[in-house]
């Protein structure tokens, strides 16, 4: 992808179940990664180049307000994932993969494969979350015996 | 001593007739718990129990924290809520079974209650719980309102041009969701393209999945082709679960991963798939599936593919194996979470089987009722044959048109089959050229559009179609490129509605629980919850929905037995004349038989059920009477349509004593006149399979009681048809016909037949 990719508008805005769905009730609040507002990603414009993938891309922010709207509507669990996936938004396709990897059994070799992972999500893409969700594997493979050689 | 020239039947032949039925190809399994063969009673379940220490999970369904494996650690830390449990595991369970099924008691109650119960809990409550009350708790429970369907596209070549017309055939028939996946792996990138573009057409908003490798699904959902995954799936044992090569943490992972990207999923479980893979722990398949169930909300998945999958047909051979996959269901919208209800796997050879599998899906609704229905072939079902497929299709149509109930399907008329179909190919031949990934030409495009499978189609074999998957792959062709190749080729409904769907992800509206996309809208468990508080409430069709289920093809009504008819007349007129004479009298001829026709006969109606000429029908009456010497006298009644009192009117007019009454549908009647109305001689009532021999035989036997003697009955053979179905709207439309040209009193009327020139 040409396109830099950056976090949509920090709106700050406070959603809930009231104003889902967020393209119908709040669509000035949906804007791809390039900031560009929904409503302007039309057809028009993917034939002139103005809209591109990036503007058909989901931000950080977005899934942090489908988050919200989540736990408003009573699914705490959706809500964490959700906001798992906001940090996992800005983590480039290769290392998610690699993550993913690293977490099935016998992959990982050690409490400290995992945790050098974790770190690495923690500094250079500020993923408290998910750092910390990986280090919580880590305890329990070590406890299961998970880091036992496979293939 | 026995006689041992003729051996003693060692078998009712009965058997040997079940034998050959398809059901005898489905296995049956014993019951056997210590080897994993138990639906809700394993021989190692827990007694459900929690211990908790500070709001920290110190116990599990009878396990120390300290020897907790991976999958109760996942469920104790992500999935119990510490606030509820206390409160929840209180509860006798049959309290809970209840609560259930009590439509006093709201969804979201039983929700919050869910999240604080363990798994042996939650599979003890619905254990409680016959398959009538786990269907109605189901519908009840389950998320959204308004129900949905999934669809397989796929083909046995992987052939992108049969694949945009099935898709696009998908879409009209009304799937939610349509899901591929294909023979050879590398194809995936040119199936999800040719799908992507096939649903295009007709109304946007159809989600689109292609089932391949985790990274390479990933990636074809960021390159904008596919809206949803399901393949996460996940186990109910330890080892089952590392034998699958994933942990709950990676497969958590993956949730997350697919949502970051905008794309919907849901995770995938079900019954017997421990027992498939060897590592059940002597554990009944519902107390898995329950596990399964609890990591996935505890995986804050929205949804989960459950109800069997692939291991329904093996659930569906231990006693109690339907009604455990209808449990597990309940237990998965129970938990809030959106439910494909299976209903996948073809679970059964036996097509009875198969129809009471669906029916409580069917009426009672589901978020996707199919976790893929078969909109293709059975053979080209690169996922092996659904419960309901391609062939069953208009079956499936008219189970929704018979309970009155939404299945998320709706009929599709030939010619609008034949134009989406045709749109679909020319938009992907459009893109192919637009792109340079290929050419396809007007012979391949005639065979795809009229070929109801790959068997019938000159088109790409799976060899180029990797040159193909390769070059969109390669090239790095996403959503956008395909966009603008429909909109330069002209193919403007078909670029907006790919653009409305692709701008869908933006917002991320439909990552929330039971998504789909209805009329360019997002609906949900959130803006269209069920609220389902007996009867009046929760989905109701509304008058324009039931009319669209209504609708399916080939339905008859009286314009149309009456056009019908209409082509007849003319043909018969060449044949036969009845001319009025007057009055009918009381004959005093012995030698005669009467033959008392009805109103409408040869008049508005001119031919049988079974399609004989009322000519043919008449001469073969009056030549079996004249063969035996009587002679027959033909009335027309116009005071009843009724066989039995034509046949006993005749009969009094008859100086024999002996008349026959004969319906213009062929159903006819010997009849005597001391006789009461219903106690007659010899009844014809079958119709549809009475043949003019028959009719021929009937004026023999009129003629032989006629000369006070006893002929031999004539019987005409059934093989056991369904007359009723086959004929029933018919008749009565028929019957309607005669009734209506009756008027009460009406004398007979005198009828002299001249068989003109046609009459062969």
């Amino acid at each position: 992808m040409s396109d830099t990719p950056k976090d949509g508008a920090k709106t700050g805005a406070k959603v809930g179940a009231g104003d889902y769905p967020l393209a119908e009730k709040r669509p000035e609040l949906v804007r791809g990664r390039r900031g560009k507002g929904i409503e302007e990603v039309t057809l028009d414009a993917v034939m002139a180049g103005e809209a591109t993938m990036a503007d058909l891309t989901i931000t950080p922010e977005m899934l942090r307000l489908q988050a919200d709207i989540a736990r408003s509507a009573g699914r705490p669990r959706l809500a964490e994932n959700l906001e798992r996936a906001a940090e996992m938004a800005d983590v480039p396709q290769d290392v998610i993969m690699a993550v993913y990897e690293l977490l099935r059994p016998g992959r990982a070799r050690s409490t400290a494969d995992l945790a050098a992972m974790a770190s690495t999500l923690r500094t250079t893409y500020k993923a408290e979350r998910l750092a910390s969700f990986i280090e919580e594997a880590a305890q329990v493979y070590e406890k299961r015996g998970l880091f036992t050689f496979r293939y | 001593m026995s006689d041992t020239s003729q051996a003693a039947p060692n078998r009712w032949k009965r058997f040997s007739d079940w034998d050959e039925r398809p059901l005898r190809l489905d296995n049956f399994a014993a019951e056997d718990p210590a080897n994993g063969f138990s639906v809700m009673a394993g021989a190692r379940d827990p007694k459900p129990g929690v211990a908790m220490s500070g709001g920290r999970i110190t116990e599990l369904d009878g396990v120390p924290e300290a020897d907790f494996d991976m999958i109760d650690i996942f469920i104790a830390r992500h999935h119990l809520d510490p606030e509820v449990v206390e409160e929840a595991m209180a509860m006798p369970s049959i309290e809970v079974a209840r609560m259930l099924v009590d439509m006093h008691v709201p969804r979201t109650e039983l929700t919050r209650l869910a999240h604080g119960m363990t798994p042996a809990k939650l599979a003890e409550v619905v254990a409680h719980l016959n398959s009538m009350e786990i269907a109605f708790a189901y519908s009840k429970m389950r998320a959204r309102r308004t129900p949905g369907n999934q669809g397989h596209v796929t083909n046995a070549k992987d052939d992108p041009v049969q694949l945009a017309a099935d898709a696009a055939t998908a879409v009209a028939f009304g799937f939610d969701e349509i899901e591929t996946t294909m023979r050879v792996s590398r194809n995936a990138w040119s199936n999800a393209l040719a799908c992507c573009v096939g649903a295009t057409v007709g109304r946007a908003g159809t989600l689109f999945q292609c089932s391949s490798e985790e990274a390479e699904e990933l990636q074809i959902g960021m390159a904008g082709f596919t809206s949803y995954a399901e393949t996460v799936s996940v186990y109910g044992t330890e080892k089952a679960f590392i034998d699958g090569d994933d942990t709950p943490w990676s497969k958590a992972w993956l949730t997350a991963a697919y949502a970051s990207r905008g794309i919907k999923m849901r995770c995938t479980s079900g019954a017997a798939s421990e027992l498939l893979m060897g590592f059940h722990e002597a554990k009944s398949l519902l107390y898995l599936e329950a596990r399964c169930l609890c990591m996935q909300r505890a995986m804050g998945a929205q949804g989960t593919q459950n109800g069997g999958i692939d291991g329904a047909p093996l659930a569906a051979s231990i006693p109690g194996g339907v009604r455990g996959l209808m449990a597990e269901n309940l237990i998965a919208v129970w938990l809030d979470l959106e439910c494909a209800s299976g209903n996948d796997a073809r679970s059964s050879e036996s097509e009875i089987r198969i129809g009471a599998k669906i029916l409580p899906y069917l009426i009672g609704g589901s978020d996707l009722i199919c976790s893929g229905f078969g909109s293709i072939l059975k053979y080209d079902n690169s996922f092996n044959p659904s419960l309901f497929n391609g062939e069953e299709m208009e079956d499936y149509l008219v189970l929704q048109r018979d309970f009155e109930a939404d299945g998320g399907l709706t009929p599709v008329e030939e010619t609008r089959a034949l134009e989406v179909r045709r749109r679909g190919i020319e938009a992907l031949a459009a893109v192919f050229e637009e792109l340079r990934l290929g050419s396809i030409d007007e012979a391949m495009k005639a065979s795809v559009i009229a070929a109801s499978g790959s068997r019938e189609t000159q088109s790409f074999m799976p060899r180029q179609v990797a040159g193909i998957s390769a070059a969109i792959k390669d090239r790095g062709i996403t959503v956008v490129d395909v966009i603008k190749a429909l909109k330069a080729r002209g193919f403007q409904a078909e670029a907006e509605n790919l653009l409305a769907l692709v701008k869908l992800r933006v917002s991320g509206d439909y990552l929330q629980t039971s998504a789909i996309v209805r009329g360019d809208r997002v609906i949900s468990a959130v803006n269209d919850p069920n609220d389902y508080g007996g009867p009046g409430s929760g989905y109701r069709m509304s008058d324009a929905r039931r009319a669209e289920i209504a609708a399916i093809r080939d339905v008859l009504d009286r314009d149309e037995v009456l056009r019908a008819e209409a082509t007849y007349e003319a043909a018969e007129a060449q044949r036969i004349a009845y001319r009025n004479m007057g009055p009918a009298r009381v004959g005093n001829d012995p030698d005669e038989v009467v033959v008392g026709i009805s109103p409408a006969f040869g008049e508005k109606l001119f031919r049988t059920l079974a399609g004989h000429p009322l000519s043919r029908v008449l001469k073969a009456i009056v030549g079996g009477i004249e063969e035996n010497g009587k002679r027959a006298r033909i009335v027309r009644m116009h005071h009843t349509g009724d066989t039995s009192f034509l046949g006993l009117s005749a009969a009094r007019l008859s100086g024999s004593g002996i008349g026959i009454g004969l319906q213009a549908k062929g159903t006819a009647v010997i009849h005597q006149k001391e006789r009461l109305p219903h106690n007659n001689l010899e009844l014809f009532s079958n119709a549809p399979i009475t043949t003019l021999e028959h009719y021929a035989d009937l004026g023999r036997n009129a003629a032989i009681y006629a000369a006070a003697e006893m002929p031999e009955p004539v019987v005409v053979p059934t093989n056991g048809e369904a007359l009723g179905a086959r004929f029933h709207a018919r008749v009565a439309l028929i019957y309607a016909i005669e009734t209506g040209l009756c008027r009460d009193g009406a004398a007979p009327e005198e009828i002299a037949l001249e068989f003109l020139k046609g009459a062969a």
